[in-house]
């Protein structure tokens, strides 16, 4: 077993995610299995590879630098359009600090 | 369908352009009859999530009153277009193939939608795909999945099987995907059409809703490789509100589909043969022989890394989206579960919210950054990714293109391998090699099976060397007689 139903249920909150009991038992089925897979990694020797971090860069460090200038940003209406429950400007959620 | 635009699932850029130089349509009987055709279509395949009417004219009255004043309408104008539902369009709806963003209207366009627009294109609509780009068949979509329009009992590929669909089936003449483990060319094998993934950084991914940074793509569909390189080189190019775009000038695509193929080295990766059904394999073992007689010089080589490419990706891609998918939390876009506490809502609305596919995405990639595994899969799969990319750079040294498939199988049955995650995401095996180099990489229709199914070829440049993929890709598709 690469993967235990508890860590499961760690990593799930450390998502974020709700899941039942049905998706947890899924999941770690899932999980283990393509973690088995992912272990044939571990038969190449990486010691002496750079990480890949950069796609791609040939430009100069400070190329990406677009000039500063002003530009109108999004209003706030156009901001907020999407929120599901907005109101004074602000995205509003459930109460964080009790008074 | 306006008699005046017969023949429009067959109709090409070239065709159209002419069309509205010689009055023989308008743009706006072009838009007319693609939108009644798509929405007539839609019942069969379910390319489409929505259609943008409106948008389409509009775009259609602009180039008409352009072509009545005698001024460029501009190297699009009139054609139909289908944007996969990953990439934002201001004021049009947006979900991602998913129930968080169902009623998600983006407050602003993509890059790469502006540039289409400013080309004259006409968005007819928006395509249906795996939510948040995520599977290889478009059955992932919360709004139901899309049918192959070549046989409706199978999956179009994934995740932009819409934009393949749309194609394949005529209502569109060219649609947008994006493509991060082959999400282009698997659906363009599947569909027998023409699909690009360009060069890392060759088109700006603003407003393309991220996925994995690091290997997102947007490329273009078709059913011609010119018409591809016509939309790539409409919406190519440093675009300051991406910094991972590139400064690299864009070459005049057209002007180098001159047929002068004769003499250029072509690898065949001898991994790539590997695991292949018989069929599939005996394609494209004609098409490099069409490759031979066009006067390439065809040679075997190896790219030893690629068996640990599913591995690597899978590391990767999940590791980037669960960091980009940790912003649907129910405060900001549209969708939140109802709940007391701060916590249990973002809780809840991603539980509700996210689909199968997208919960063991989050899940894998939350794990291989969780505390103390870092360095064992992130670091490692950094360190693969870099012998993957190094494999191309030393192929590279000795070829001008390497030829391979793209599936190891045609499509399959709708729900064959949706139980089996592991088995969909070793089916990625071809194209994913592509994603984490970087390189251009497109396929091009290749012959059919016995039982009519459409079989894709691979061709991969270097990279930013798309005029060398197209030019190979246009003779080839030239002296095969495999479109249409």
């Amino acid at each position: 077993m690469k993967i235990t139903e508890t860590e499961v249920r760690y990593v799930a909150d450390l998502a974020n995610l709700k899941l039942t009991d049905q998706e947890i038992a899924r999941l770690s089925k899932d999980l283990d299995e393509i973690l088995t897979h992912i272990d044939t990694l571990s038969e190449l020797d990486t010691s002496n590879v750079q990480p890949m971090a950069q796609v791609l860069y040939e430009a100069d460090e400070t190329a990406t630098l677009r000039e500063d200038r002003e530009r109108p940003p999004l209003s706030n209406d156009a901001a907020l359009a999407n929120a599901p429950l907005a109101g004074g400007g602000y995205y509003k959620v459930p109460k964080v600090i009790e008074r | 369908m306006s008699a005046r635009v017969a023949g429009l699932a067959t109709l090409t850029i070239d065709q159209i352009r002419t069309g509205l130089r010689a009055r023989q349509f308008s743009a706006v009987e072009v838009a007319q009859s693609a939108l009644e055709f798509a929405q007539a279509e839609n019942p069969k395949t379910n390319a489409y999530l929505h259609f943008s009417p409106e948008r389409a004219l509009a775009a259609a009255e602009r180039a008409d009153r352009k072509v009545a004043a005698g001024e460029d309408p501009g190297t699009l104008a009139g054609v139909p277009v289908a944007v996969k539902d990953v990439i934002v369009t201001r004021g049009l709806r947006t979900t991602c193939g998913s129930r968080l963003l169902e009623r998600y209207i983006p407050p602003y366009d993509a890059t790469a939608v502006v540039r289409l627009e400013q080309a004259g294109a006409m968005i007819i609509g928006k395509a249906n795909c795996d939510e948040f780009a995520m599977g290889s068949s478009t059955e992932n979509s919360a709004f139901g999945p899309v049918k192959n329009p070549v046989a409706l009992d199978r999956v179009p590929g994934g995740s932009s099987g819409g934009s393949a669909a749309a194609v394949a089936q005529g209502t569109a003449v060219v649609a947008l995907g994006s493509d991060t483990g082959g999400s282009i060319r698997q659906p363009a094998s599947f569909c027998g059409v023409v699909g690009v993934t360009p060069t890392y950084g060759r088109v700006s991914r603003y407003g393309l809703v991220a996925f994995a940074s690091s290997l997102d793509h947007i490329g273009p569909f078709s059913r011609t490789v010119r018409d591809s390189a016509l939309v790539l080189h409409s919406i190519a190019g440093r675009d300051e509100c991406d910094s991972t775009s590139a400064f690299a000038p864009v070459p005049d695509y057209l002007a180098e589909l001159d047929g002068r193929v004769a003499g250029l080295k072509i690898g065949v990766p001898r991994e790539y043969f590997e695991g292949l059904t018989s069929e599939s394999g005996d394609l494209i073992h004609k098409g490099i022989d069409v490759l031979k007689k066009l006067g390439c010089q065809v040679r075997d080589i190896s790219l030893p890394a690629t068996k640990y490419a599913v591995a690597c990706y899978y590391i990767i891609a999940t590791a980037e989206a669960s960091s980009n998918l940790a912003r649907y939390d129910g405060v900001r876009y549209t969708t939140r579960a109802a709940s007391d506490t701060l916590s249990d809502m973002y809780r809840s609305t991603r539980g509700e919210g996210f689909g199968a596919e997208c919960k063991r995405r989050i899940m894998l990639g939350t794990y291989v950054l969780s505390h103390g595994y870092y360095d064992a899969y992130y670091l490692k799969a950094q360190r693969v990714r870099a012998l993957i990319a190094q494999d191309f750079k030393n192929a590279f040294a000795e070829v001008d293109a390497i030829v391979a498939p793209v599936s190891p199988f045609p499509a399959f049955k709708l729900g064959e391998k949706l139980d089996d995650p592991l088995e969909m995401y070793l089916s990625d095996i071809y194209t994913i090699t592509g994603d984490l180099a970087g390189i251009p990489c497109m396929s091009v229709p290749c012959g059919k099976t016995a039982a009519g199914l459409p079989v894709g070829m691979q061709i991969l440049t270097r990279h930013f060397d798309e005029t060398g993929m197209f030019r190979l890709a246009d003779a080839f598709e030239k002296a095969g007689g495999f479109t249409g």
